[in-house]
């Protein structure tokens, strides 16, 4: 059995109203030492097969990923 | 006989029975067409209603996409029939690549549920027929997720080739570039914008009688075909 990581950001010209919500509510926390929140989706996936690079790329491109305002990396863990 | 225009219901639809009551009030037959079922019954026309179609979960839009009956709604739309989406039928409509851009959350960080001020910039897709280029119209608009985005030489294409169909007049009220309310594919069929034009059909519910067109415009282009 395998494990694979897909990390979802939003692009980075894409303006992310959560994560600056959070950032304001970090201010008035006190960590005004903190400039910039980016938020994203992490996806933890459990294969009962060997995982297949290009059946990996097509669910994070097709369904996990809006490749128009997201980037995503995938990442597989060695169980 | 009658136009009849196919309305789609998925889990967490929520303007599909308000959008077949304009079709009907337009004077045509509404369908009422099932998310888990593929068969389109040989509809002249699809509107994808709005609402929070599986809970809008992963993206608004992103799993109404796959859902049996969109593969052929897609199909058909690539083909000519005129698919009109609304506030979450837009973001199905922007996940399913039929539309270029993508929706995210607005700008202001609310829910924004008001009458807005739109300007019709296209009047020749099967859905403005009815309307005059730079007519003026109010409707409800009501969204969290409305703000339109595209690169740079996507939104110059969408200008250049008049497929800019609304835009936000007076007030942008979710941060969509370039004030975009609703746009359109290069062969003027498919019609997406976030305002809801089907609650704006009578006059004891709607700010105006503005949304009729939308629906009449689809009517009378069947008619003629």
């Amino acid at each position: 059995m395998a494990r694979v990581v897909v990390d979802v950001m939003l692009k980075p010209e894409i303006l992310d109203p959560q994560g600056q919500a959070v950032l304001g509510a970090l201010a008035r926390l006190g960590h005004s030492d903190i400039t910039s929140v980016r938020q994203g989706k992490r996806f933890e996936l459990e294969l009962d097969a060997a995982p297949d690079a290009a059946t990996l790329e097509e669910v994070a491109s097709t369904l996990l990923a809006n490749t128009v305002i997201e980037d995503y990396s995938i990442r597989v863990e060695e169980s | 006989m009658s136009a009849r225009i196919g309305v789609v219901t998925f889990p967490g639809s929520l303007d599909d029975q308000d959008a077949a009551r304009a079709v009907r009030i337009a004077g045509a037959e509404a369908v009422s067409l099932w998310h888990g079922d593929a068969d389109l019954k040989g509809v002249d026309a699809v509107v994808l209603p709005g609402g929070f179609s599986y809970g809008d979960y992963l993206r608004c839009g992103a799993i109404a996409r796959f859902a049996p009956v969109m593969q052929n709604v897609i199909d058909a739309a690539r083909g000519g029939l005129p698919v009109l989406g609304i506030c979450n039928g837009f973001q199905v409509l922007c996940e399913s690549h039929l539309l270029p851009g993508a929706l995210i959350r607005n700008d202001v960080r609310k829910f924004v549920c008001r009458d807005q001020w739109l300007r019709v910039e296209n009047a020749n897709t099967a859905w403005t027929s009815d309307y005059a280029e730079g007519q003026e119209i109010l409707i409800p608009l009501k969204n969290g997720e409305g703000g339109f985005v595209a690169d740079d030489r996507t939104l110059d294409e969408l200008e250049g080739e008049g497929r800019v169909v609304f835009r936000y007049l007076h007030d942008n009220p979710n941060g969509s570039y370039r004030d975009i309310a609703g746009i359109t594919n290069e062969r003027g069929n498919v019609v997406g914008l976030m305002p809801h034009p089907e609650h704006a059909v009578e006059r004891l519910t709607g700010p105006s009688l503005d949304g009729v067109g939308f629906f009449s415009s689809v009517i009378s282009q069947l008619v003629d075909a």
